[in-house]
């Protein structure tokens, strides 16, 4: 009976595109679309803050350097990986990720905990020669970061982002540019504005060590320097694991 | 290409030319700087390349005994093929590269273009869009034609379609080399190229159905059935995934609507089958129709065809949450990415055995001929790839294959040892037809390829499996005292050796691909022009 349906459905192209189309779209709907509704009851953490026009911007290099080919952001919760990264990750850590960078390869360790682990000197030089601070690292060298930072997007790429739902404020987007640079120059007259804008937790500091010039290292390392600091959610969700 | 068209559609074809560079002008002008730009010139130029290419013979009368209609279409299967090639070199250059950096990092020149981060994209992308895309589009007219008995439906959308998911190909490659990417694995090209794709699929789906409406044969052939989920799937996952805001309608930079954990999710559905509907849907019917066709045999079994492949179209889209386990994402969607990947076993089990249960009583033809030894290879490999697929899909062996190079040795026993082999299969089938030849110009070279390829394969393959296990084990380990045995840094130290070893096996099929296009191009070079009695469609049939 079946086949005999099946010998008539070869006949029409119509017919088999229609099949295929229901046949391949049943199991995206199942998986994904109660994903949507799960987000409305997922709590998304009070302290979760957006990340800092700086840290948006060394999050774009981290993309366009391919970062994510080699290090995973994404603790899974498995013992040893509990005990070598620190706590494992939440969804709502990553609730306002567009795109998420969860990665798939480990060619270089997990980086979802890595914030405030190392000195900003230390990110500095690894990423300008990783061999010279780890001799057995096969981690490529970034020298070109110390380039200035073109920070003419980032009013733009922070009210698509409002536009998308993470939570950026009309002064926020509006001072995005003098932002990222007074991130970097804590003794700045700006950098008072930036702690009005965003806050106390965001770092204030010259990442790349020279607060008179912004370069794309101030940017990455922000970036880096960031990684699992915007909520304690997870360390409160794991008690005993506490930074 | 201009040689098989008529007066009439030169005119037309000329005119989307002036359209593709004026689109291009506009992009360039309106972007003034940056990768938008540098794309708007691409088009630009290949747009006016094609309007002097076309208006040079505007109004050249057409070759004398340009009897259309009894002949097949395949200008376009050539230039693919051609393209094909191409981007194989593009991509395994670039993959056997990345793979020495990995092993000699100090090799690295210091210009961001030829960073490791920048290069993998452009492996992946050259690899699965380029070399694979380019050779489902270039096969797919091929076989349709034959399995219809029709020509294609029109002169000019065929050259539409290969010319403008090149144009995709260039833009994606070349954006990632100066910096632009969406980052999503397997999908990093930008939103405006992801338009541009979305138009080039309509016009490839819409050639597609118009040349089976002619069809002489009642019935679709199952490889059809095949090429047609491979378009119509892809163009599903390649829509939702893609979605995204532009920052501004003049830049390059967008931001895709989805995030955090539905974006993991979208990423994985999209990403898993992007593997199953282009790397595997889409060369199951290269397999369905060049296999029996090479070894003069008809499939094994027509009732296990049909079990195939609806089992696969239903089965695969549910497997993506495989990527996830032990994620943030919720527990049961895991399980359910869990269960149907072992469940998926049995359709891909069913294909494979169909395939090789098709080589029956001509096993004589598989020792002697290596072009139909690349075919049962890929058969072979396409087996052994499902099974390793499916078992580090179970969550516990997941959480030591995860995140390590076992991931990565399963991709290539898939891509090397199945899609490339097949492809390898259908090349040499296809091009000594093209050329009106009875062989390769070179037979010995195919043997040395074929050698090259599985080779390769096998010392790819199997220094990843010991790397990943290597890698699984010591990030698990711990000592007595209860403390994690080995540093991260020592578990890279380990991977040395096999790493080397990989580059090596790259190398090997990268020498054999390098044969392969040698040859054909030798092969091409020496065309005749042959009419075969039964390579036509079967009646001349009046325009729809």
């Amino acid at each position: 009976m079946i086949l005999r349906l099946h010998y008539n459905l070869e006949k029409l192209s119509m017919g088999l595109v229609g099949a295929i189309i229901l046949a391949a779209s049943i199991g995206g709907l199942v998986e994904i679309a109660p994903l949507f509704t799960i987000d409305e009851t997922i709590e998304i953490p009070a302290d979760l803050r957006p990340l800092t026009p700086l840290e948006l911007a060394g999050r774009e290099i981290y993309m366009r350097e391919g970062c994510y080919a080699c290090h995973s952001q994404m603790v899974r919760s498995l013992a040893d990986e509990i005990d070598r990264y620190g706590p494992y990750s939440l969804a709502s850590e990553s609730a306002y990720d567009h795109p998420m960078l969860w990665g798939s390869k480990r060619t270089g360790p997990d980086l979802a905990r890595l914030g405030e682990k190392y000195s900003d000197a230390w990110q500095v030089a690894h990423l300008t020669d990783p061999r010279a601070v780890v001799p057995a690292s096969i981690m490529p060298a970034y020298p070109w970061l110390m380039q200035p930072l073109d920070t003419s997007g980032l009013s733009g790429a922070l009210a698509t982002l409002a536009r998308l739902g993470v939570p950026y404020d009309a002064a926020m987007i509006q001072g995005a540019e003098a932002d990222a640079l007074a991130q970097s120059r804590p003794d700045s007259a700006a950098a008072e504005a930036f702690r009005d804008r965003h806050g106390d937790r965001p770092a204030l500091r010259a990442f790349d060590g020279d607060p008179s010039r912004l370069t794309e290292m101030d940017a990455v390392v922000a970036y880096l320097q960031s990684l699992g600091t915007q909520t304690a959610a997870a360390h409160l969700a794991q008690e005993g694991t506490a930074p | 290409m201009q040689a098989s068209l008529t007066t009439a559609e030169r005119q037309i074809g000329t005119g989307l030319a002036v359209t593709l560079a004026l689109g291009g002008l506009v992009m360039a002008a309106a972007a003034r700087h940056g990768v938008m730009a540098v794309h708007g010139a691409m088009a630009l130029a290949l747009g006016l390349g094609l309007v002097f290419r076309l208006g040079a013979v505007l109004y050249d009368v057409a070759p004398a005994g340009l009897d259309r209609a009894s002949r097949y279409d395949d200008g376009p299967t050539r230039f693919g093929i051609w393209m094909t090639l191409t981007w194989a070199m593009i991509g395994m250059v670039a993959g056997v590269w990345v793979a020495t950096l990995l092993y000699w990092p100090e090799a690295t020149p210091p210009w961001p273009a030829t960073s490791f981060g920048r290069l993998r994209p452009v492996h992946t992308t050259g690899i699965i869009f380029g070399f694979g895309g380019n050779a489902l589009i270039a096969t797919s007219f091929w076989v349709l034609q034959r399995t219809s008995r029709a020509r294609l439906a029109d002169a000019l959308s065929p050259w539409v379609v290969l010319i403008g998911y090149n144009l995709f190909c260039a833009w994606a490659v070349t954006g990632y080399l100066m910096g632009t990417t969406q980052s999503k694995e397997y999908a990093e090209a930008e939103w405006y190229a992801d338009l541009w794709l979305v138009v080039v699929w309509v016009i490839y789906f819409t050639l597609y159905l118009r040349t089976l409406a002619r069809r002489a044969e009642p019935h679709i052939y199952v490889a059809n059935w095949y090429y047609m989920a491979f378009i119509l799937v892809v163009a599903m996952l390649h829509v939702v995934n893609n979605i995204a805001l532009p920052v501004s309608w003049a830049g390059a930079k967008s931001y895709t609507v989805w995030s955090g954990v539905q974006d993991a999710m979208i990423q994985w559905w999209y990403g898993h089958n992007a593997v199953a509907f282009f790397l595997t849907a889409g060369f199951l019917g290269m397999l369905y129709y060049f296999l029996p066709v090479r070894s003069g045999r008809p499939i094994w079994s027509y009732r296990l065809s049909i079990l195939s492949f609806w089992g696969i179209v239903f089965f695969y889209i549910w497997v993506g949450s495989h990527h996830l386990h032990y994620t943030a994402l919720p527990y049961w969607v895991q399980t359910l990415g869990m269960t149907f990947s072992v469940m998926l076993l049995v359709p891909s089990w069913a294909s494979a055995g169909n395939a090789i249960a098709t080589l029956n009583g001509a096993w004589g033809r598989v020792r002697d001929d290596a072009t139909l030894r690349f075919m049962f290879v890929a058969a072979v490999f396409y087996g052994l790839s499902t099974f390793e697929g499916s078992f580090l899909a179970i969550r516990p062996v997941n959480s030591l294959s995860h995140y390590t190079d076992w991931t990565v040795g399963h991709v290539h026993s898939g891509t090397l040892g199945w899609v490339a082999m097949i492809i390898f299969g259908a090349i040499y089938s296809i091009v000594p037809q093209l050329a009106g030849r009875e062989a390769m110009a070179w037979p010995k070279a195919v043997e040395w390829h074929f050698w090259l390829a599985v080779l390769g394969t096998l010392v790819y393959v199997i220094a990843m499996w010991n790397a990943g296990i290597t890698q699984g084990l010591m990030w698990r380990a711990y000592d007595a005292n209860g403390a994690l045995s080995y540093s991260f840094l020592q578990s890279v130290q380990a991977m040395a050796p096999y790493y080397l070893l990989r580059a090596i096996g790259g190398a090997m099929f990268l020498g054999g691909a390098v044969l392969c296009t040698l040859n054909c191009r030798a092969t091409l070079r020496q065309s005749r022009t042959r009419d075969l009695a039964h390579d036509r469609p079967l009646a001349a049939q009046p325009a729809e």
